[in-house]
């Protein structure tokens, strides 16, 4: 028997239909727009004017603070605005605007494809690399990852977990990096563990993925204390608490984190990020994207350069294809349908996916919940999804916090199930952002 | 079977009855809590909506903060109006300052053939929740959603969305300016403003920043900034920010000029009479 999470959870359809491509490189766009907030935490910092000509890694905006993340130019030019630009909510966002000229990198970054396996540095000088290169979580939450890495007094990391769980149906980047850069992934993993002084280090690779499973495995052999461990494909394995409670059966508590109880999550992107930063003096500034969907003809996954539009990414795949409804950022439980084509590819983005028209709308919401209890079985958090929903279309926030509505990390698994169609993730957001600000009027 | 068992137990149970009555008696005098009755009388006179337009909750809050207040000059009950508020002040034996009564304002004008839609939303029926994921579903990011937090949260049935437009329409009668609805409209979209002399008022029906072509793009009927309005006002009522055009009605005369000069017919005119020469001007949407 496999291991899986044990509470909740659902099996949307795989349709992993760009799991056999490899990983292409995306052609450089004429022009990129980085956005400065492209992480949790506050925004970083322009350190770049109109007409100044930048390089491949040069940083252009500075980490704002300890919660945030530097920002590089991933491409070489000039800078032509600093104006906001729409972003894929459809919201102006503050932005630096690159036009490209050739591809100049920065010096000191080591571009060949030898993987360097020895870390000469010590767990600081590692941490600092991290924090300089602006590596945040790739999974899609994107948090400034050496905000995780670094342990508080009196706590202790016995285990590193490291998520190639790919929960979301469609997206497949995980997958082809695990595959394609295991040695890299390896030695990112490696640095992580020598920087949280954990002697372990496990990766949960979900079983729809037995050839990244086998190859991690046959490679790991090479590592010390790095264990390869298949799961029972569940959506959402991928979340944190989730994967944790599958791996280690540990909980964290509620408003905990999992350096609560001896663990900390990286995503194998980050992981890859963490490795060339570190081994390769190289800053985040491309990623592994998916674009797939129904309908779409060259379905793939490509290395794209932060800041090229979307649309770039979508001629890449044999353009849009005719009966396109929704194009869908990130993956199809999680992700949110954009506003433009035009918006940038950002650090969170995992993959874009093309839906056909019929697939786009969601059916007809019956006009009332019939408590069939089917969210509550669902959520993996334990909540009840029907219940949050009516408090909160009643605007009976205040009810919402001993409900523990913000332990929510909005998977969609209840709106998913939900025999009547009922937005109840729409509105358990809009009451989790309202407790959130209830929280913060509080303590301030 | 005798009588005296009923007799017996009536007598019982009234003599433990008075003693009730009597203990009850003392304790309630004992511990006694002295309210001022002006609270009670002034409560009397409140409209007893419980609106929450005064910032006080409900009106037994209001009432109890009232003959409490030293000063009662930043207080006001909007639903009552001035009658009201001088009937509410008589009974503490203050004056009331009289308040130009007022009216919420929806300033947004984008019917569906002035803003194109861009996009599909068929989630939560809720502004709030919408913005959470999206800026609308048209090229504007400040525009009305159309998805009635607003009449939601009305308590006097004062709006309502018409279909035709999309848009909230406030109704002249029903609305008390209680502000409720401008606390639930995310896109800060409804104002309170003077509802002026006979309802004649004139505002700009707009809150988009974005500069003159882009807001001009997303919809027909958007202020541009244009500084038109301002160059014809005479009473220098009008101020432009962001590049857009704000009326301040404390200053304005109701001299109609601006309407006349708008390019995109942003500034709209409530309750005046049509007029004489000039055909096809456009009527507030609200006056429906």
């Amino acid at each position: 028997m496999l291991k899986t999470f044990p509470k909740g959870g659902v099996h949307p359809a795989e349709n992993k239909l760009s799991a056999s491509r490899p990983i292409e490189v995306l052609p450089l766009p004429e022009q990129v727009s980085i956005p400065i907030a492209q992480h949790i935490g506050a925004p970083a910092t322009p350190v770049v004017a109109k007409g100044d000509s930048v390089r491949v890694g040069q940083l252009i905006a500075k980490s704002n603070g300890f919660v945030s993340a530097n920002i590089h130019s991933s491409v070489s030019g000039v800078v032509e605005s600093l104006d906001p630009i729409l972003d894929s909510t459809g919201y102006k966002k503050p932005a630096i605007t690159i036009k490209v000229e050739g591809d100049e990198w920065m010096e000191g970054i080591d571009r060949t494809a030898d993987v360097k396996k020895e870390i000469s540095l010590s767990s600081e000088e590692l941490i600092v690399k991290i924090n300089e290169a602006g590596i945040v979580g790739l999974g899609g939450a994107t948090f400034p990852s050496h905000v995780k890495l670094a342990v508080p007094k009196g706590k202790k990391v016995d285990v590193l977990i490291i998520n190639g769980v790919e929960c979301e149906p469609y997206l497949t980047s995980d997958h082809r990096l695990m595959l394609e850069k295991a040695d890299e992934l390896m030695v990112g993993i490696m640095v992580l563990k020598k920087v949280l002084g954990a002697e372990r280090a496990l990766i949960g690779i979900e079983n729809n993925k037995r050839d990244a499973i086998a190859h991690l495995k046959n490679v790991s052999t090479g590592y010390p204390g790095i264990e390869v461990y298949p799961l029972r494909v569940k959506y959402p394995q991928g979340g944190e608490k989730q994967l944790i409670k599958a791996l280690i059966k540990r909980e964290v508590p509620s408003g905990g984190l999992p350096i609560d109880v001896g663990t900390v999550v990286h995503n194998v992107g980050t992981t890859l990020a963490v490795y060339e930063a570190v081994q390769k003096g190289k800053p985040l500034v491309e990623r592994i994207v998916t674009i797939t969907g129904k309908g779409v003809k060259n379905p793939g996954n490509y290395l794209v350069r932060i800041g090229t539009p979307i649309s770039k990414l979508i001629e890449a795949a044999g353009g849009l294809p005719e009966d396109v409804g929704k194009v869908v950022n990130g993956g199809p439980m999680m992700g949110k349908a954009i506003n433009s084509v035009e918006a940038p590819v950002t650090k969170g983005t995992s993959g874009v996916i093309l839906f056909p028209s019929k697939e786009s709308l969601r059916g007809e919401a019956q006009p009332s919940c019939i408590r069939c209890g089917k969210c509550v079985s669902a959520c993996p958090m334990g909540l009840e999804p029907y219940l949050l929903n009516q408090l909160a279309q009643r605007r009976l926030y205040d009810r919402m916090e001993p409900e523990r509505v913000v332990d929510c990390m909005e998977c969609g698994s209840c709106s998913f199930v939900c025999p009547a169609n009922l937005p109840l993730l729409d509105y358990i957001r809009l009451g989790k952002t309202e407790v959130f600000a209830m929280i913060r009027a509080r303590k301030s | 079977m005798s009588y005296s068992i009923i007799i017996s137990t009536v007598l019982m149970l009234s003599a433990l009855g008075v003693l009730a009555a009597v203990v009850l008696y003392l304790v309630a005098q004992k511990f006694k809590v002295y309210e001022d009755p002006r609270i009670d009388a002034v409560e009397a006179v409140l409209p007893g909506a419980n609106c929450g337009g005064c910032g006080y909750p409900g009106c037994r809050g209001f009432a109890e903060a009232f003959v409490k207040a030293d000063d009662i000059t930043d207080m006001f009950c909007p639903p009552g109006g001035n009658a009201v508020f001088a009937a509410a002040a008589k009974v503490v034996g203050k004056d009331a300052v009289a308040q130009d009564p007022m009216i919420a304002v929806v300033r947004c004008a984008g019917a569906p053939q002035h803003r194109p839609k861009t996009s599909v939303y068929n989630g939560a029926s809720s502004c709030k929740s919408a913005t959470t994921i999206f800026s609308g579903d048209t090229g504007c990011q400040f525009g009305c959603l159309g998805l009635g937090d607003c009449v939601e949260v009305c308590k006097f049935d004062a709006i309502h969305i018409d279909v035709a437009t999309g848009l909230p329409v406030v109704s002249e009668e029903n609305c008390t300016a209680c502000g409720a609805c401008i606390k639930a409209c995310p896109k800060s979209i409804i104002e309170l403003r003077k509802k002026g002399p006979k309802g004649k008022r004139i505002f700009v029906s707009c809150v988009n920043k974005d500069k003159g072509g882009i807001a001009k793009k997303s919809c027909a009927v958007a202020c541009i900034g244009c500084n038109l309005c301002v160059k014809a006002c005479p009473h220098d009522s009008i101020v432009i920010e962001n590049f857009l055009a704000y009326i301040d009605f404390n200053k304005c005369k109701l001299c109609r000029k601006c309407v006349e000069v708008c390019p995109t017919g942003a500034i709209l005119e409530a309750n005046f009479p049509p007029r004489k020469k000039k055909e096809e001007v456009e009527v507030g949407s609200e006056t429906a």
